[in-house]
């Protein structure tokens, strides 16, 4: 009975919850358990909020109990991304210098989630305020793949994802800045969906690099990254950057999934050398079966997309080093070395020196750089107009195209360590991924297969313009049914034997 | 001890160039970025939420009415308004600022190429705007220890109430020419400032209270040079009076320093109410404030259609104005002219004509009795504490009777002691005029018996000799009587 | 380009990060890396090509001059490391105001 709460996909349990043949505080007690089971393994949690979510699960039951109409979700547990504010709720960033820190406020999207009747479970492990693509950086622990515990699972969002693939959650929640929503969905075998820039509010969510961080849905299906897409999106006053129209309709094209007709580019520069030989053919496979499922395909350059990853460690680091600016002592978080003789320059920085991990630092340090009088216009100028022409190329390509895909990542999941000390190498993780952070337009991710050499998942990355976010659910919806066996489907459900006992 | 050179000797020998930067709070209901409350006061930290906090999070939303309030300040200066422009992050470290960055505008401000005329002594000057651009202001720092002073204390303490106040950045363009006037031509502009402010409601503009504070530049170059020479600037300035000796004092400072063949350092100095600037500390390197754009805040682009209805709401510029009422209120050039060189107090005398009193009545008592204990308070006549319906209310107790010119001082004296209405210090005070003919007529009887020669040259009909005897009564009566009554008593008894 | 320790360590003091010796040692070189890989954005980014600094093309964005609910002082306060008399503790301070 456990097991098919836990495999069950959300939209699935909301609608028995909805029906009564399960209660909310039932199926909440059903992933509480699952967690404590196997998190010592995976590392998904940073906080669990037991008490909390079994308040909010039972409050749920009362209502529908008393006949109040919820939405589709209502008693879904949802695992939500250490960098949402939830007030009361220890919200870390995954960092030493806000350890202990509970917001007194809560981030649009939790509060969305909260009033839509899904139920908090706790918050997930990331890097360090978002910064890197394995939740290696992370403060206080390392997050597994649940595929391979010797695995990392992606970052920043990791623990979102493995949250996911270890059956700990139905749901998660996840932001993503050059990827980090992506990019775990590929490495894990989950789906990922990072709206269009503006899609989600990002009032509550701990800054990265605000002109890029956009908060998504995490899910193991598209249906349930759809349902979720729509419990968090829409227009938020207190977010300048929020998008004033209607949320376009997503859940709808993750129920259709026809794409009859629809053209579909393949980008010519994300793909070739630096990408293995297992993902270019699950990708290769995948975009087949979209073909054969009706779509019309075409080869489309974006010369410019080879310049973005340097331009996103421009623009990324610069917004960082003023973001994170904040945590200096003064009124949260860590003070560090306040012995009564530092003045508090020297507490400032001796605190930051101590709470802050070596990639914070880094980033930082290079953002500093790349704002400073003298460089600003070679560094920081030179980006932005690199932004410009890669946004160029998507208007170009969109013009020919409906949607474009390529892989999500050109690599499978890397060993945890592999990495760790070479950062240009963990860089290259988000080639693929950047581009749509950059030009602020929809994309997601979606399992296409394992690769052979290492049966560790492949990522199918569709993108497509601002806005229309429900092309991505269409792709990814038609591909989750046209994929060939074993790869068709949840492709979770082939690793739930491992973590869900029978 | 600084020298000073004497300043009739610098300006002899160089021409000194003038910039100065002002700092406007606005009085707009919520605060810059935030719903906040905006109004200053309250307990320490009481006026803030995660966004004035810099919580981890937040983000900032601009408060339409700011931008308004820019725009119209922009016109009422002459400037042209951008038709977009971006915020930018100013980055430093300092823990009264939440976010360890203020949210202004830097190459793309609001309103840029203004200008303005201020007269001095009968001449007019006209000043450049270079800009006007919207920022925040910071958090209040209180310094623990001996002194109170920042670098005595052992520990700082912060409120944030005042963290996001809507602050307007006017920049002008550097003055020149302006030789002995310099610091006079200053003070006109800034007064000219504040009564813009208050015409255009934008701020509450008390210069003492912080809502408006002056940066001041000022170097020296020898005379008929081609180049500026090295500048200071002079912040701390919170009064018209201070703009003008800070000014003085750094333009006898440089002229001394220059004079004995030194180099003026280029600097922060900071003014002290006792009279002299003082250098801040000096900076290892120069700031590197790494602006770039806000992400958090998307460009602000002004229609055309939107300048104009907010130009369509602008004041009557002030000397028009001035030209207006003097026609109205008939008043000499002359006595306009102490009306223009009192900051203030035309709406201070509109106003007060406006709750019934008579030009010159208002005239009267805003430039002569409460001008001259604000004089003595060293506060500008606005701030004295006394409001135009006050001032209107003491007339029309004169007018009536009820008290004199010298009582009425004392009904001032009650007021500003927050004794209630005019009418209730009278009362409380015991003030009142005493025309009661009993009272006055055995005071009147006393004075006469007590001063039998002088009753003797009244009778022989040297009338004017009954002031003395008035003033007698009036002293017995302790100032509260009819002086007119008195006399009339006087005469009746006597001829 | 190479970033000198020195160049690493006068960043590190903007930023308000102490870094020992040996940190700055390690540091400098892999910065050096790094921004010798995102330097290519300097060959494509022409003079003709406008900067682009948000990713949505919105403008005026406002908000109603309405005061709306804040925190209450024991809220704001109630993480900070110092606090007395209604006002954050923070160390004496040497710097100027910027
Ligand atoms: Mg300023
Ligand atoms: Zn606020």
């Amino acid at each position: 009975m456990a097991a098919d709460i836990l495999t069950a996909t959300a939209e699935e349990l909301g609608r028995r919850i909805a029906a009564r043949e399960l209660t909310a505080l039932k199926v909440t007690e059903a992933f509480l358990a699952q967690i404590e089971r196997v998190d010592a393994d995976v590392h998904a949690f940073l906080h669990v909020d037991a008490e909390g979510a079994r308040a909010q699960a039972a409050a749920v039951d009362a209502r529908l109990d008393a006949g109040e109409e919820l939405g589709p979700l209502a008693g879904v547990p949802v695992a939500v991304k250490d960098l949402f504010c939830q007030a009361g709720v220890p919200t870390t960033a995954a960092s030493k210098i806000l350890e202990g820190w509970r917001p007194p406020y809560s981030s649009t999207v939790v509060q969305r989630l909260l009033d839509a009747g899904l139920v908090v479970l706790g918050k997930t492990n990331l890097d360090e305020f978002a910064m890197g693509s394995s939740t290696e950086t992370s403060a206080y622990s390392t997050t597994r793949n649940p595929w391979d515990l010797d695995r990392i699972p992606g970052g920043s969002g990791g623990g979102s994802a493995a949250a996911l693939a270890a059956f700990e959650a139905p749901l998660a929640i996840g932001t993503d800045t050059g990827g980090s929503i992506r990019q775990p969905g590929a490495v894990t075998g989950t789906v990922g969906v990072k709206p269009t820039y503006g899609g989600a509010s990002r009032y509550g969510v701990i800054a990265m690099a605000s002109s890029l961080d956009q908060p998504g849905p995490c899910a193991r299906t598209v249906l349930d990254a759809a349902l979720l897409h729509e419990v968090i999106a829409g227009h938020d006053p207190l977010d300048s950057t929020s998008i004033d129209a209607p949320v376009p309709p997503v859940v709808d094209a993750a129920r259709s999934g026809d794409i009859t007709g629809l053209r579909i580019g393949v980008v010519k520069e994300l793909g070739g050398e630096g990408y293995e030989p297992g993902v270019e053919l699950r990708f290769r496979e995948a975009v087949a079966a979209l073909e054969a499922a009706g779509a019309e395909v075409v080869e489309v350059s974006c010369p410019h997309f080879t310049y973005a990853l340097g331009a996103y460690y421009l623009i990324m680091p610069s917004e960082v080093s003023s973001n994170m600016a904040r945590y200096d002592a003064m009124r949260y978080g860590l003070r560090s070395g306040d012995d009564g003789t530092r003045s508090t320059e020297e507490v400032m920085n001796h605190t930051r020196a101590e709470g802050l991990g070596a990639e914070v630092k880094r980033r930082i340090i290079i953002g500093t750089y790349a704002l400073s009088s003298g460089y600003y216009d070679a560094y920081y100028g030179s980006a932005q107009k690199v932004r410009t022409l890669i946004a160029r190329d998507f208007d170009a390509a969109f013009d020919q195209v409906d949607v474009l895909v390529s892989p999500a990542t050109p690599t499978t999941a890397f060993l945890v360590g592999e990495k760790l000390d070479d950062p240009l190498a963990m860089y290259k993780s988000d080639l693929c991924t950047i581009p749509s952070n950059m030009a602020g337009n929809a994309a997601g991710s979606f399992p296409c297969g394992t690769a052979p050499e290492d049966g560790m998942p492949v990522g199918l990355q569709v993108m497509a313009p601002p806005q229309a976010d429900d092309r991505v659910y269409r792709v990814g919806a038609a591909l989750e049914r046209a994929l060939a066996a074993p790869d068709a489907g949840v492709l979770t459900d082939r690793i739930a034997s491992r973590w869900v006992e029978a | 001890m600084t020298d000073l050179m004497d300043y009739d000797d610098v300006i002899a020998a160089f021409d000194p160039a003038l910039g100065l930067e002002v700092h406007v709070e606005l009085n707009t209901a919520s605060k810059m970025f935030c719903g906040c409350d905006n109004t200053p006061g309250g307990a320490p930290n009481t006026k803030v939420c995660p966004v004035c906090l810099g919580l981890p999070g937040s983000l900032p939303v601009v408060n339409g009415k700011a931008v308004e309030s820019a725009i119209r300040i922009g016109l009422a200066l002459n400037c042209s308004i951008a038709p977009w422009g971006r915020f930018s992050r100013k980055n430093y470290f300092y823990p009264d600022m939440t976010k360890n960055f203020q949210t202004s505008q830097y190459d793309e401000p609001i309103c840029v190429d203004g200008h303005v005329d201020v007269e001095v002594d009968g001449e007019t000057h006209r000043i450049e705007i270079e800009r006007v651009h919207m920022e925040e202001d910071a958090g209040k720092l209180t310094h623990a220890g001996l002194t109170g002073r920042i670098h005595d204390a052992d520990y700082s303490l912060v409120d944030y109430n005042r963290a996001g106040t809507p602050l307007m950045e006017i920049v002008t363009r550097p003055i020149l020419g302006l030789g002995e006037k310099t610091p006079a031509v200053a003070k006109a502009y800034m007064a000219h400032l504040r009564e813009l402010m208050l015409a255009l409601r934008v701020s509450d503009a008390r210069m003492e209270a912080g809502n408006m504070r002056c940066d001041a530049n000022v170097s020296l170059a020898p005379r008929g040079a081609t180049e500026l020479g090295t500048r200071t600037e002079t912040k701390n300035v919170n009064s018209l009076r201070s703009i003008e000796a800070a000014l003085t004092y750094e333009i006898r400072r440089q002229g001394a320093i220059l004079s004995d063949g030194g180099r003026v350092h280029q600097e922060t100095r900071h003014w002290h109410e006792e009279g002299y600037t003082s250098p801040g500390r000096s900076k290892e390197q120069a700031e590197d404030y790494r602006y770039f754009p806000e992400p958090d805040l998307v460009p602000v682009a002004p229609s055309a259609e939107w300048v104009e209805e907010l130009r369509g709401t602008l004041p009557e510029p002030p000397a028009a104005r001035r030209a207006r009422l003097q026609e109205a209120w008939e008043f000499t050039d002359l006595e306009m002219r102490d009306v223009n060189g009192t900051a203030g107090s035309i709406d201070l005398i509109d106003a007060t004509v406006a709750a019934g009193a008579s030009p010159a009545s208002a005239r009267k008592w805003w430039l002569g009795e409460l001008a001259r204990r604000a004089n003595e308070a060293e506060v500008e006549l606005a701030e004295l504490g006394v409001s135009p319906a006050q001032v209107a209310e003491v007339q029309a107790l004169v007018d009536a009777g009820t008290v004199n010119d010298k009582l009425a001082r004392q009904v001032f004296d009650g007021l500003l002691a927050g004794e209630g209405t005019a009418s209730e210090v009278v009362e409380k005070r015991g003030l009142a005029v005493v025309s009661d003919d009993g009272a006055l007529g055995a005071a009147v009887d006393a004075v006469v018996a007590a001063n039998p020669d002088v009753a003797d040259k009244i009778r022989d009909g040297k009338v004017q000799a009954a002031g003395a005897l008035i003033g007698q009564v009036m002293k017995q009566m302790q100032g509260k009587a009819d002086a007119a009554r008195v006399r009339e008593l006087i005469l009746e008894k006597l001829t | 380009m190479a970033l000198t320790t020195d160049d690493v360590a006068r960043l590190a003091a903007l930023a308000r990060i102490d870094l020992s010796a040996s940190e700055l040692e390690r540091m400098a070189p892999e910065l050096d890396i790094i921004l010798e890989a995102v330097a290519s954005v300097s060959e494509v980014a022409d003079a003709d090509v406008p900067p682009m600094s948000h990713a949505l093309p919105l403008t005026n964005v406002f908000r109603p001059d309405v005061v709306r609910p804040g925190l209450t002082q024991e809220q704001a306060l109630a993480a900070a490391p110092a606090a007395e008399e209604g006002r954050f503790r923070v160390p004496r301070i040497l710097g100027e105001e910027g």
